[in-house]
């Protein structure tokens, strides 16, 4: 028989569930309603933000459930937006099939950099996947004849139906949200719970009879394919693709908006991306020196709530329940 | 159950043990003795698997099967449980996370989230509590917990005791009194002569990476001679 918890152990777990049940409901209904709310150039700014909390929360699947912090998602991002728009423009082809074909190869290619990644942590991962990252620019930069180079690619991605911004916005956001309710159902399954475990210790889970190798495989490679699902959006919403697309920047980015919302948290990436994005474009409207304004408001999150805003949320609250 | 036979690990250049052996029999539960650095843990990591130390020379099989250079994870699948010095545990995971990482909550078969909690009751009163939140008792007892949930044949404990209450330590030896009534087999390092003895069948020291003594443990508590000599125990 089990014995009974405690009422103080017993009531600690249905508290944060139930919170975090309202913060979903009321972010859901925040970006079901807000294009309404908005004209049309803030509707586009609202469609980046879904894409790139997608990006932001396959960086997240490894940095915060693994703890190996990728530099080069933000290039398997764009490998699967430069797969789709060659599809499309120099093919010819469906965008529905260009978009499946970016996916695909973004798995591909996360997978190769999954094998060549995985068996290293810390520093050297994150040295590893920058310059895996850089390999996929310099290609995207070089081979003109298919990437068309420094002037990239324009597509013909989005089709006629989806030309204007609300119809397109709404496709973007019933994707986003399947795509986010699978990647939480990853995260919280036993397969979620043994990279929390290999983040804590790799060596532990080791010994607990886990190939963290073959793990760690999978969970790089899952990362890919969302990164890939949201590059092949991205290609849909801006049907065009230059070597910025696979750049360093990109994948910095990504990693930004998930530690802004809070690594490890998932549903922050949403913050993150909507905070970043939202910036970017509100401060540049009164100033050139947008990127310093960008840089001081993350060193005061990194110094006030190092968690990011989703984590300094959930310490202030459960520091508040004692 | 578990046989190693004159093995030969290094840190780097460093030789560390020299040729060390020593067996368990099925239900037997044997106590490793030895001072500091004698390279206890050493052995125990050895044949586990986990690197480093390296072993360069030597055989270790268990229940039969030659286990040497395979990865921890497959040694662990065979059923060696590992119980690490300090516990070890998984700081942001909770009590429960600990054992289901391991098995689904759902399981039915052997060591189950249910039968733990009936083992460690103290555990289910703190199921919802992280990793590092748990006092040092309990953290010794989710480590061995943690063990048990893979069904273990044997399970290697590393100094145990270190660290706790003497009401826990008591604790602790009633619990390894349970499992090897229970039938499993244990290999247990202890710089802690007394509570070693209060639960081993045979006793095992080592010095400077040689088995430099063995007995039973109703013997060696009339060796006062020999607890001196690699003990340090008056």
């Amino acid at each position: 028989m089990t014995p009974a918890p405690t009422p103080a152990a017993a009531g600690k777990p249905s508290f944060m569930p139930r919170l975090g049940l309202a913060a979903v409901i009321l972010g859901t209904l925040f970006f079901a309603i807000a294009p309404l709310l908005v004209p049309t150039y803030q509707i586009s700014i609202l469609t980046e933000v879904l894409i790139y909390a997608v990006l932001a929360m396959s960086v997240d699947i490894l940095a915060g459930y693994t703890g190996r912090t990728p530099l080069c998602l933000g290039a398997v991002f764009g490998v699967s937006t430069y797969v789709t728009v060659y599809w499309t423009s120099t093919m010819g082809g469906s965008p529905y099939t260009g978009m499946m074909l970016g996916i695909l190869a973004a798995t591909l290619v996360a997978a190769i950099f999954a094998i060549l990644a995985i068996r290293t942590t810390g520093v050297y991962f994150l040295l590893l996947t920058l310059a895996l990252g850089m390999i996929i620019w310099g290609i995207c930069l070089r081979w003109t004849s298919v990437t068309g180079g420094e002037n990239g690619l324009r597509g013909a991605v989005r089709p006629a139906e989806l030309a204007a911004h609300m119809p397109f916005y709404y496709v973007v956001f019933v994707a986003v949200a399947i795509i986010t309710f699978i990647m939480w159902r990853f995260v919280r399954s036993p397969f979620g719970l043994t990279l929390r475990g290999i983040r804590d210790s790799d060596s532990r889970m080791r010994s607990l009879g886990y190939n963290v190798s073959l793990h760690m495989f999978i969970a790089f490679t899952v990362a890919g394919v969302f990164a890939g699902v949201a590059g092949a959006l991205y290609a849909m919403f801006n049907d065009f693709v230059s070597p910025s697309t696979v750049a360093l920047t990109q994948s910095v980015e990504g990693l930004l908006m998930a530690i802004t919302g809070g690594v490890g948290t998932l549903f922050g990436s949403f913050i993150g991306a909507l905070a970043i994005i939202g910036l970017e474009n509100a401060v540049s409207i009164y100033t050139e020196r947008w990127q310093t304004v960008l840089g001081l408001v993350f060193i005061f999150i990194m110094i006030f709530a190092p968690d990011g805003i989703l984590g300094g949320i959930k310490t202030l609250l459960a520091r508040k329940r004692g | 159950m578990l046989e190693v036979r004159d093995i030969h690990s290094y840190y780097g250049e460093a030789h560390v043990l020299h040729g060390a052996s020593l067996s368990v029999a099925k239900g037997e539960v044997l106590a490793l003795l030895g001072r500091n650095g004698m390279g206890k843990t050493t052995l125990i990591r050895s044949i586990m698997g986990v690197s480093p130390p390296n072993v360069r020379a030597g055989a270790i099989t268990f229940k039969g099967e030659a286990i040497l250079g395979l990865p921890p994870h497959l040694i662990a699948q065979r059923g060696m449980g590992y119980v690490p010095q300090g516990r070890r545990l998984f700081p942001s995971l909770t009590v429960t996370e600990h054992l289901t990482v391991l098995k689904p909550a759902s399981a039915t078969h052997g060591w189950t989230v249910a039968k733990a909690f009936e083992f460690f009751p103290r555990l289910a009163e703190r199921r919802y509590h992280r990793g590092n939140q748990l006092s040092g008792g309990e953290r010794q007892m989710l480590a061995v917990a943690r063990a048990l949930m893979i069904d273990p044949d044997l399970i290697l404990m590393d100094e145990p005791s270190e660290g706790l209450a003497p009401v826990m330590v008591q604790h602790l030896e009633g619990i390894i009194g349970q499992l090897k009534a229970a039938g499993l087999s244990i290999l247990l390092v202890e710089q802690n002569l007394y509570s070693a003895l209060a639960v081993a069948d045979r006793v095992t020291i080592l010095e400077t990476g040689r088995v430099v003594h063995e007995a039973t443990a109703a013997e060696i508590g009339d060796q006062p001679e020999t607890l001196t000599r690699f003990l340090g125990v008056h």
